[in-house]
C-alpha cells in the first residue's frame, strides 16, 4: 500500500483505499509543481492565477465528486476531501475556486436543475469552458440569508430579478451565476444569470487583505430578465436548497483548512529544526516543542473528524450539524496553527518567503464564509439542546 | 501498435536512505516509492505514440508486490494494462532483470519498447540494453527526441559538447528515454478512477528465468561520509574573491 504524502501521525493511510492515496499523492505533486511556484506572486498582485484554471479542469478537479455521466470524475467523498486538502495547502483561493465551481455551482445544477440544464452546463463547468459563482449573501443579509431582499418576479415565461449580492467569490470572472432570490410568494428560488445579460453587472471588490489570490465581487441585478425553462432551477424551493449547497462546500472546507494548517506546521517544524539560537536548534526548546505538538495533535484530530465525516457522507448518513462541527473545528485549528507557526518563525514568519502569513490572512475569510465560526457553534448548540440561540423569537423580543 | 514500457519502482529521491544491518541492502520500511523519474518520460512517450498511431500501451515491471502501485500510476496516466513479474525470493541484478523483462516482452510481441535511460536508485543503466540484447533488437539511449514515420524511428542523442547525434532505426527498437524528451502528464482524477479496473497480470520470475542466475553479488553498501559544514567568506566582493582563490589554492589545494 502507498502512503499519504502529508502529515499523518496516526497512520490514517491505513484507513484509506489505494485510489484515495493516489489522489492525495497526485494532487500534492500538482500543487508542488504548479501552484507553489506562482502563488506568492499571485497573492502579492491580488490576482487569481488564471492560467491554472484549464490545468485544474483538465485534471478533473471541478465537481470531482459528481457523476461521470456528466463529465465529472465521480470520486468518493474522502478522495475528494483529500484533493481539496492539498489544493488549500497551496492556497485557500485555489481551493475556493474548486469549492465554488463544484459544490456551489455544479452541485445545485446537478441536484435541482432539469436534465437539459445538467447536460448543458455540467460538462462545460467541469472543463472550465464556463466559470460559475454563487450569489446568496447580500449587503444587509450575511449569516441570516433567509431574510434576503433580492426578488424574482414571474412574468409569463420569464422572471425579472432585482437586488444585490455581496462578497461573491469569482463574481467578476464568472460566466454564470447561481443566484438565490425570493419569488412573489416569498419562497427562495435558484436562477442562472449569465454574464452579459441586460441589467447584470459584477464589479470586483478591491482592497482585500484576505483571499487575495481569489476574485471577490458584488453582483447587481437591475431588471434582469431570464427565461423560465432554461434559466430557472426547477427543483429549488426554500432556504434548504442554498444551505444544501453550503453543506457540500463546508464538507470540503473541513479538509481544505487542514491543508493550510499542515503547510504551516510542516514549515514550522522544518524551520525549528534548522534555526539555531543560543547554540541549539529552537526545536530543542520546550516551548517550541509544545507549539509543534499542539499543532500536530489538533491536525490529527481534525483529519479523523473529516475522514469519518466523509465516510458518513458516502453512506448518505451525514447530518448537517456534523458538517458544522468539522468546518468549525478544522478552520479554527488552521487559524491557530497559522499563528503558532508565525511565532516559531519569528521575524521570518512575517515575510512572504514563507507561506505562513498568506495562510493566516486567508483563513480569516474561511473562518467567516460558509457560516461563521459562531454560527456553527449555535447550529450545533441548537441540535443538542433543541433551543435556537441565533433566532430570538417575537414574544421574547417584546 | 503494441507498445511496451519497462518501469521500475524506486525510492523517492528525497528519501533518507538507511543501510540494512547486514550491509547488503537498504531499509525499506520508511521509504516512499515512486516511478523511476526517467521511466515517466518513457510512459509519456508511449502514450503520445499511441495517441498518434493507435494501439495499446503495456507497462512491464519486475518487482515485489509494492511495484504494482507504480504500475497503477502509469495506468492512471493512461496506459492500458500492466504486467508485474513477481520477484519475491529472486536474486535480482541487472542481468536477471533484463532476462525476465525480455521474456515477458517476447510473449507480448511488442513493436517498440520505451524505458527510462537508467533507474535513479542503482544507476546501473544496463537493463534496457540487456533487454534489447536478449530480444535481438537494437537499442538507442539516451534519447531526447523521438519521431516515428512508418516503421522507421528517428532518434536524437546528445553527445558531449552539445553535438547532437541523429539515428534512424527500423522497428523493433528499445528506446532509452532522457530528461527533456517530453513533459510527463499528471495522472488526472478520472484517470486514477479508471486505473483501478485496468488489468495487471502477474508472472512468476522463476518461469522466465529458467536456469539463469544473477551475475552480480553486492558485498556491501555504505553511505557517503557526512558533508562538512560550508564556509561563508564575508567582505566586499573583490576581497572575498581574493580570499576564495587563496583558500582554494592553499587550503583545498584544488587550483
Ligand atoms: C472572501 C469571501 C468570499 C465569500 N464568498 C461568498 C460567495 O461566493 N457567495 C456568498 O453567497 N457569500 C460569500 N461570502 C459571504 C459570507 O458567506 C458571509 O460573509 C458570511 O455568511 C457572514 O456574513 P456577514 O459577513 O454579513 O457577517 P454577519 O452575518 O453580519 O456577522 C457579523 C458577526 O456577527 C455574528 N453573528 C451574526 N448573527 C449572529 C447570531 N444570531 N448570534 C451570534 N452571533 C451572530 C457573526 O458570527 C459575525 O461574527 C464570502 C465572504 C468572504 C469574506
Amino acid at each position: 500500500m502507498g502512503k499519504l504524502n502529508c502529515t499523518d501521525y496516526y497512520m490514517m493511510d491505513q484507513l484509506l483505499s489505494e485510489e484515495e492515496l493516489m489522489i492525495q499523492n497526485a494532487t500534492r505533486d500538482f500543487v508542488d509543481n504548479e501552484v507553489m511556484p506562482v502563488i506568492t506572486e499571485a497573492h502579492r498582485k491580488g490576482e487569481f492565477p488564471k492560467h491554472l484554471i484549464p490545468k485544474i479542469a483538465e485534471l478533473g478537479y471541478f465537481g470531482a465528486n459528481l457523476p461521470q455521466e456528466y463529465g465529472c470524475a465521480g470520486l468518493g467523498n474522502v478522495a475528494y476531501g483529500l484533493s481539496l486538502q492539498e489544493l488549500e495547502r497551496g492556497d485557500s483561493g485555489v481551493r475556493s475556486m474548486c469549492s465554488v465551481q463544484g459544490s456551489l455551482v455544479m452541485y445545485p445544477i446537478y441536484r435541482w436543475g432539469s436534465e437539459e440544464q445538467r447536460k448543458f452546463w455540467l460538462p462545460k463547468l467541469a472543463k472550465a469552458e464556463k466559470i460559475g459563482c454563487f450569489g446568496l449573501t447580500e449587503p444587509d443579509h450575511g449569516s441570516d440569508p433567509g431574510s434576503m431582499t433580492t426578488r424574482a418576479h414571474k412574468k409569463g415565461n420569464k422572471w425579472v430579478i432585482n437586488g444585490r449580492k455581496m462578497w461573491i467569490t469569482n463574481g467578476t470572472i464568472a460566466d454564470v451565476a447561481v443566484v438565490w432570490a425570493k419569488d412573489d410568494e416569498n419562497v427562495i428560488r435558484g436562477f442562472l444569470v449569465e454574464k452579459g445579460m441586460k441589467g447584470y453587472t459584477a464589479p470586483e471588490t478591491k482592497g482585500k487583505w484576505s483571499l487575495r489570490a481569489s476574485v471577490t465581487s458584488e453582483l447587481v441585478f437591475d431588471d434582469v430578465e431570464i427565461d423560465n425553462t432554461t434559466h430557472f432551477l426547477p427543483g429549488t424551493k426554500g432556504l434548504a436548497c442554498p444551505l444544501g449547497c453550503l453543506n457540500q462546500a463546508r464538507y470540503g472546507i473541513s479538509w481544505g483548512a487542514l491543508g493550510a494548517a499542515m503547510n504551516c506546521y510542516e514549515t514550522a517544524l522544518k524551520y525549528a529544526g534548522e534555526r539555531l539560537q543560543f547554540g541549539n536548534p529552537i526545536a530543542r526548546y520546550q516551548i517550541q516543542q509544545e507549539k509543534l505538538v499542539w499543532m500536530l495533535t489538533e491536525i490529527t484530530k481534525g483529519q479523523l473528524l473529516s475522514l469519518q465525516l466523509g465516510r458518513l457522507k458516502d453512506a448518505e448518513k451525514m447530518k448537517h450539524q456534523q458538517v458544522s462541527m468539522a468546518k468549525r473545528n478544522n478552520v479554527w485549528v488552521a487559524r491557530e496553527c497559522t499563528r503558532l507557526a508565525r511565532e516559531i518563525l519569528g521575524a521570518a514568519g512575517i515575510v512572504d518567503d514563507y507561506p505562513i502569513m498568506r495562510h493566516m490572512m486567508n483563513i480569516e475569510s474561511v473562518y467567516t464564509y460558509e457560516g461563521t465560526h459562531d454560527m456553527h457553534t449555535l447550529i450545533i448548540g441548537a441540535d443538542i439542546t433543541g433551543l435556537e440561540a441565533y433566532r430570538v423569537s417575537e414574544d421574547k423580543k417584546k | 501498435m503494441k507498445i511496451g514500457v519497462l518501469l521500475k519502482q524506486v525510492p523517492d529521491t528525497e528519501t533518507k536512505i538507511k543501510i540494512r544491518a547486514d550491509g547488503k541492502g537498504v531499509e525499506e520500511g520508511e521509504i516512499k516509492w515512486v516511478i523511476n523519474p526517467y521511466d515517466e518520460y518513457a510512459v509519456e512517450e508511449a502514450l503520445r505514440l499511441k495517441e498518434k498511431a493507435g494501439g495499446e500501451v503495456v507497462i512491464v515491471s519486475a518487482g515485489p508486490a509494492r511495484a504494482t502501485e507504480a504500475i497503477r500510476q502509469a495506468l492512471a496516466m493512461g496506459a492500458d494494462r500492466g504486467i508485474r513479474i513477481d520477484t519475491t525470493g529472486i536474486e535480482q541484478d541487472p542481468y536477471t532483470t533484463a532476462v525476465m523483462l525480455a521474456g515477458a516482452a517476447k510473449n507480448e510481441s511488442f513493436e517498440i519498447i520505451f524505458a527510462g535511460k537508467q533507474a535513479v536508485d542503482d544507476d546501473c543503466a544496463q537493463v534496457l540494453i540487456g533487454v534489447a540484447e536478449k530480444l535481438g533488437w537494437p537499442h538507442v539511449t539516451p534519447v531526447e527526441k523521438f519521431a516515428l514515420s512508418g516503421k522507421t524511428a528517428t532518434l536524437q542523442r546528445p553527445v558531449a559538447g552539445g553535438t547532437k547525434e541523429m539515428i534512424e532505426a527500423d522497428l523493433p527498437v528499445v528506446v532509452g528515454c532522457e530528461k527533456g524528451l517530453n513533459e510527463p502528464r499528471y495522472a488526472s482524477l478520472p484517470g486514477i478512477m479508471k486505473a483501478k479496473s485496468k488489468p495487471v497480470a502477474e508472472l512468476k520470475a522463476s518461469e522466465l528465468l529458467g536456469t539463469e542466475r544473477a551475475r552480480i553479488n553486492v558485498t556491501k553498501y555504505s553511505l557517503p561520509p557526512e558533508r562538512r559544514a560550508g564556509k561563508i567568506i564575508p567582505g566586499e566582493p573583490e576581497a572575498a574573491a581574493a580570499e576564495l582563490v587563496r583558500l582554494l589554492r592553499e587550503e583545498a589545494k584544488v587550483i
